[in-house]
């Protein structure tokens, strides 16, 4: 005998909207439970009939006790996610590729950078790093957006300021904002950085995590201490499908969290 | 026990193997018939020599070759009989141990639950009759591919565990074939269960078998034969060696890796694109190419839902599609795509080369691109002043 | 059968939950809305999930209380399948409507997708067809030109073929009714090929196919019965016609076969245009 593993189901606990076209959605288990996520790994969230898409977790353990995702509306599938109301039911395997590697973290600063729904992925650390203030230095927590209406956990950032530096930045601000504007990277140049002992996490649209690494770089970052949340159409998450090959990495398994330095050449070809 | 050519028990299976005849071929397809196998193997059809199941040894394609040239295939009469004097016809094993279409399982709902069900499938056991050289190495790159890594393939891993090889060595490579430059072929790497040589001389028609396997040992002493005599073993080992002086192509005495991580820019690729019909033929015919897409589908209630799972290629526009569009959209990326990584980056994702040599993408390559004529091409460019390339840190 | 389907397509009450669906025709020869009568065994299992509201081949639109069928159905219609090319006026203002009164509109086969056989009036003089057919064209009310749906409306999916393939109308309605992409790839028919594991009839005997340049969605039928791909489901995304044109040559084809047979039930897809001047120029070449 021999069968494929279906995705196991999962019970809305909760679903609410972070902006006008994403939400998130809280799981947990309506039987068997999936094996603990890390930050930055991710699950294939299967809407009923429609289709799975990755997800990275962007809380590990929400106000349910369960996984929480946050979908942006951009397809089918995930304009069906966003779609689940509290009691629906949807499809969940993982956990499946390679997290934030916090443990190379440890005992120095930590610089997080997040672009737009980037942010997801990232709050995890934000989490682990202030559950465990003492294991590491200071945290820096850099967000951009394209308008302030797109910005994800707005009142959580809020409540990070004080334990650690928030900068938010949008692209176009629109009526009524008062914060800052321009890319995420401007923030770097007011930055007390101490390059030898900064650990950054970046995440967002392919572009700007490719400059925002560069810029790191040329502040005096080791490039395997900048890591890079990578996106690639993926089917299977287990290496069997193919679809997510960037050179010699397949980024369900080799990512999709990787160094800058395996990826700082790829990322420079096109069409890779 | 086996039997001699008069029926006599001769010592099982010695050491040396034993020699069979068209007669002994047709016991052994019987044996494995016997003993529940799905004997699958080459037969004609459809003016090829496919792979399909066997029921008899008459099945065998005795007296006919191929003539093989990029984007060319034609069957022809053999006057000696020989039913393994052709190389690679248009599929490959993975047919069999990665179908080209698989349900993974089902979804119904049943109120506000879904349920779901793994579609729990007791495949064939199969006996793979006729296993050339280069298409073991590709079902041992298959292999790791799909069950050698954290997560295991359980479609292939059912198919493939209970699945009995029979490899027979190379006598007679086609123009296309370049198993030597990938250290594939002609002679048998181990691996298999049962290795057969096709010896046709003055003496007759004969296979010099020898078992790899303990069951294959098992099976072997089954069969009516007699011991290897140093004379057929001399024939079928000249046979082979004979083989590997006549490949009809080499690859580039290089670091292929390197080459190809270091060709990312060069003008070829837009040469090959202008030809290049992206009609993933290369990679549906590649024993190793393993790409698969999901398809999940639903019935007219609503209420039933399917996973499904289909081989994919590269060449595919949508193969690369994210939120935005295809990340390789022009033909170039996407043949470059395919090339670099089964010469190249293979190997960092599964510790070997991805091609084995069996030259099928040049032979059903409808115009014929030539994958060891393009990697000649880039390795000259490197050779011949190409501009600071830049090669990838490994 | 009839008598059930007419029942099971009587307009229901107003809390009818089921999505409503419709069934134009253009510019046509009917083929591609007969393919939904085709699916015999899916059919009654559809109109428990769709109310057919407008399909003048299976019944008197709106015919409930005894009206006469007519070409303008009153909708609103939550999917509407259009075969059908725009060749008159009175079908450029119609379509109009189709798509005003359509919440979902897919058009179904070459005609409505590509122009149909009847665009080859676009490569060449429309009256001069008229005087040579009609006794009195005077009376003959037509367009220049044949034109795709989407030329005229927006469109939300195409569906290829001449005709259309019953699953893959049956995968479009399914779709639809769950909220999904539809399962159907724009790669070439190659894939279906390989898949299904038909031999290659061009590397294999040297017959000329269009597979590699052509939409997947039939199945791959014609080179499983040996017979070279015509193209009836059109253009693949990105298909390499100038390598294609070489290698029809390369198997045989004269420039006048290869213009010819690229001139069928897709001959105005745009991809296709560069045809003519690539079967004229490398006249004189062939394939290294």
């Amino acid at each position: 005998m021999s069968a494929v593993a279906p995705p196991l189901p999962y019970r809305v606990a909760d679903a609410w909207d972070e902006t006008a076209d994403t939400r998130s959605i809280e799981l947990v288990p309506a039987g068997r439970e999936l094996p603990p996520f890390s930050p930055g790994q991710f699950a294939m969230i299967y809407a009923f009939g429609v289709g799975a898409v990755p997800i990275s977790a962007s809380a590990l353990r929400g106000r349910h006790g369960g996984l929480v995702h946050t979908v942006r509306a951009v397809g089918a599938v995930s304009t069906a996610l966003c779609r689940l109301r509290s009691g629906d039911t949807a499809g969940l395997s993982g956990p499946y590729g390679t997290g934030w590697d916090l443990e190379a973290a440890v005992g120095h600063d930590v610089l997080v950078i997040a672009g737009g729904i980037g942010l997801a992925p990232l709050r995890p650390v934000v989490h682990a790093v202030l559950d465990r203030p003492a294991a590491y230095g200071r945290l820096v927590i850099l967000v951009g957006a394209r308008t302030p209406a797109d910005l994800v956990y707005r009142d959580e950032i809020e409540s990070w300021r004080g334990p650690a530096r928030v900068e938010v930045t949008v692209d176009r601000p629109g009526q009524g904002w008062r914060g800052a504007v321009g890319v995420v990277t401007t923030f770097l140049d007011h930055l007390d950085l101490r390059p030898d002992r900064t650990s950054a996490l970046v995440c967002g649209p392919e572009v700007m995590m490719r400059h925002t690494a560069r810029d790191l770089v040329a502040r005096g970052l080791v490039p395997h201490r900048v890591q890079v949340s990578l996106e690639r159409n993926m089917h299977c998450a287990t290496g069997h499908c193919g679809h997510c090959q960037l050179g010699p990495l397949l980024l369900c398994r080799d990512g999709p969290v990787v160094g800058y330095d395996r990826v700082a050449q790829l990322l420079l070809v096109r069409e890779l | 026990m086996s039997l001699d050519a008069d029926g006599n028990a001769s010592p099982a299976a010695a050491s040396d193997g034993l020699v069979i005849s068209r007669g002994g071929m047709a016991a052994l397809v019987d044996v494995l018939v016997r003993r529940g196998f799905t004997v699958v193997g080459p037969t004609v059809r459809d003016g090829a020599i496919v792979l399909a199941e066997l029921r008899s040894a008459d099945e065998l394609p005795y007296g006919r070759g191929v003539e093989l040239e990029a984007g060319r295939y034609r069957l022809r009469e053999r006057s000696d009989g020989a039913a393994f004097a052709n190389s690679a016809g248009p599929q490959s094993w993975k047919a069999f141990l990665h179908p080209s279409r698989v349900r993974e399982w089902s979804a119904d709902r049943v109120g506000d639950e879904v349920v779901f069900t793994a579609d729990q499938v007791t495949p064939p056991r199969y006996a793979f009759l006729g296993v050339r050289p280069c298409d073991l190495r590709a079902i041992a790159v298959q292999d790791r591919v799909l069950t050698g890594g954290v997560y295991r393939d359980p479609v292939y891993e059912g198919r493939r565990s209970g699945a009995l090889l029979i490899v027979v060595e190379c006598t007679e490579p086609g123009a296309t074939c370049f198993c030597v430059s990938m250290g594939t072929g002609p002679a048998a790497s181990p691996g298999y269960d049962l290795v057969m040589t096709e010896v046709v001389d003055e003496d007759g028609h004969h296979f010099w078998a020898r078992s790899g396997s303990p069951e294959g040992a098992e099976i072997l002493a089954e069969l009516p034969g007699h011991p290897a005599d140093p004379e057929t073993q001399e024939t079928a080992r000249a046979g082979v060696a004979a083989a590997a002086d006549r490949m009809g192509r080499t690859l580039p005495e290089a670091d292929l890796r390197e080459l190809m991580a270091g060709t990312l820019d060069a003008p070829r690729w837009d040469d090959v694109a202008g030809r290049c019909l992206t009609c993933g033929n290369c990679t549906m015919v590649c024993p190793t190419c393993f790409c698969t897409t999901t398809e999940d589908i639903t019935d007219l209630t609503g209420d039933h839902a399917e996973r499904w799972r289909l081989w994919d290629s590269c060449f595919d526009l949508d193969f690369s599609q994210l939120h935005g569009g295809p990340v390789r959209a022009s033909s170039r990326s996407r043949y470059r795509q395919w090339m670099t990584h089964k010469l190249g980056t293979w190997y960092d994702q599964f510790g070997s080369s991805g091609c084995v040599g069996c030259g099928r993408c040049i032979v059903w390559c409808p115009v014929g691109i030539d994958i060891t004529e393009e990697a000649a091409a880039l390795h000259d460019w490197t050779r011949s002043g190409a501009p600071e390339s830049a090669p990838e840190s490994p | 059968m009839v008598t059930h389907l007419r029942a099971a397509t009587e307009p229901g009450p107003a809390t009818d939950p089921r999505p409503t669906l419709a069934v134009w025709k253009f510019a046509s020869c009917d083929g591609c809305q007969l393919t939904l009568l085709d699916c015999e065994d899916e059919l009654l299992g559809l109109t428990e999930r769709v109310r057919i509201d407008h399909f003048l081949e299976m019944t008197p639109a709106e015919g409930a209380d005894g009206e006469r069928a007519r070409l303008a159905g009153r909708g609103p219609y939550d999917l509407s399948l259009v075969e059908g090319s725009i060749t008159t006026a009175e079908d450029a203002e119609r379509i109009q409507h189709v798509r005003r009164i359509s919440r979902y509109l897919v058009t179904i086969g070459a005609c409505a997708t590509a122009g149909g056989i009847q665009a080859l009036r676009n490569f060449t003089d429309v009256d001069e067809f008229l005087d040579a057919v009609y006794a009195q064209p005077e009376y003959i009310g037509t367009l220049e030109t044949s034109t795709p749906i989407s030329a005229h409306v927006p469109v939300d999916f195409e569906l290829r073929g001449c005709p259309i393939d019953r699953r893959q109308l049956l995968e479009v309605i399914t779709a639809h009714l769950a909220g999904r992409r539809p399962q159907i790839s724009s790669h070439s028919v190659c894939f279906e090929c390989k898949r299904r594991g038909t031999t290659c009839i061009t590397v294999a005997h040297g017959t000329p196919c269009l597979g590699p340049v052509t939409h997947a969605g039939c199945g791959a039928i014609c080179p499983a019965f040996g017979r070279g791909c015509y193209g009836c489901f059109g253009p693949m995304s990105k298909p390499n016609l100038r390598s294609m044109v070489a290698q029809l040559r390369h198997d045989g084809m004269s420039e006048r076969d290869i213009q010819r047979v690229f001139r069928t039930f897709n001959a105005a897809s745009p991809e296709y245009a560069p045809v003519p001047d690539l079967a004229a120029e490398g006249q004189h070449s062939s394939r290294a």
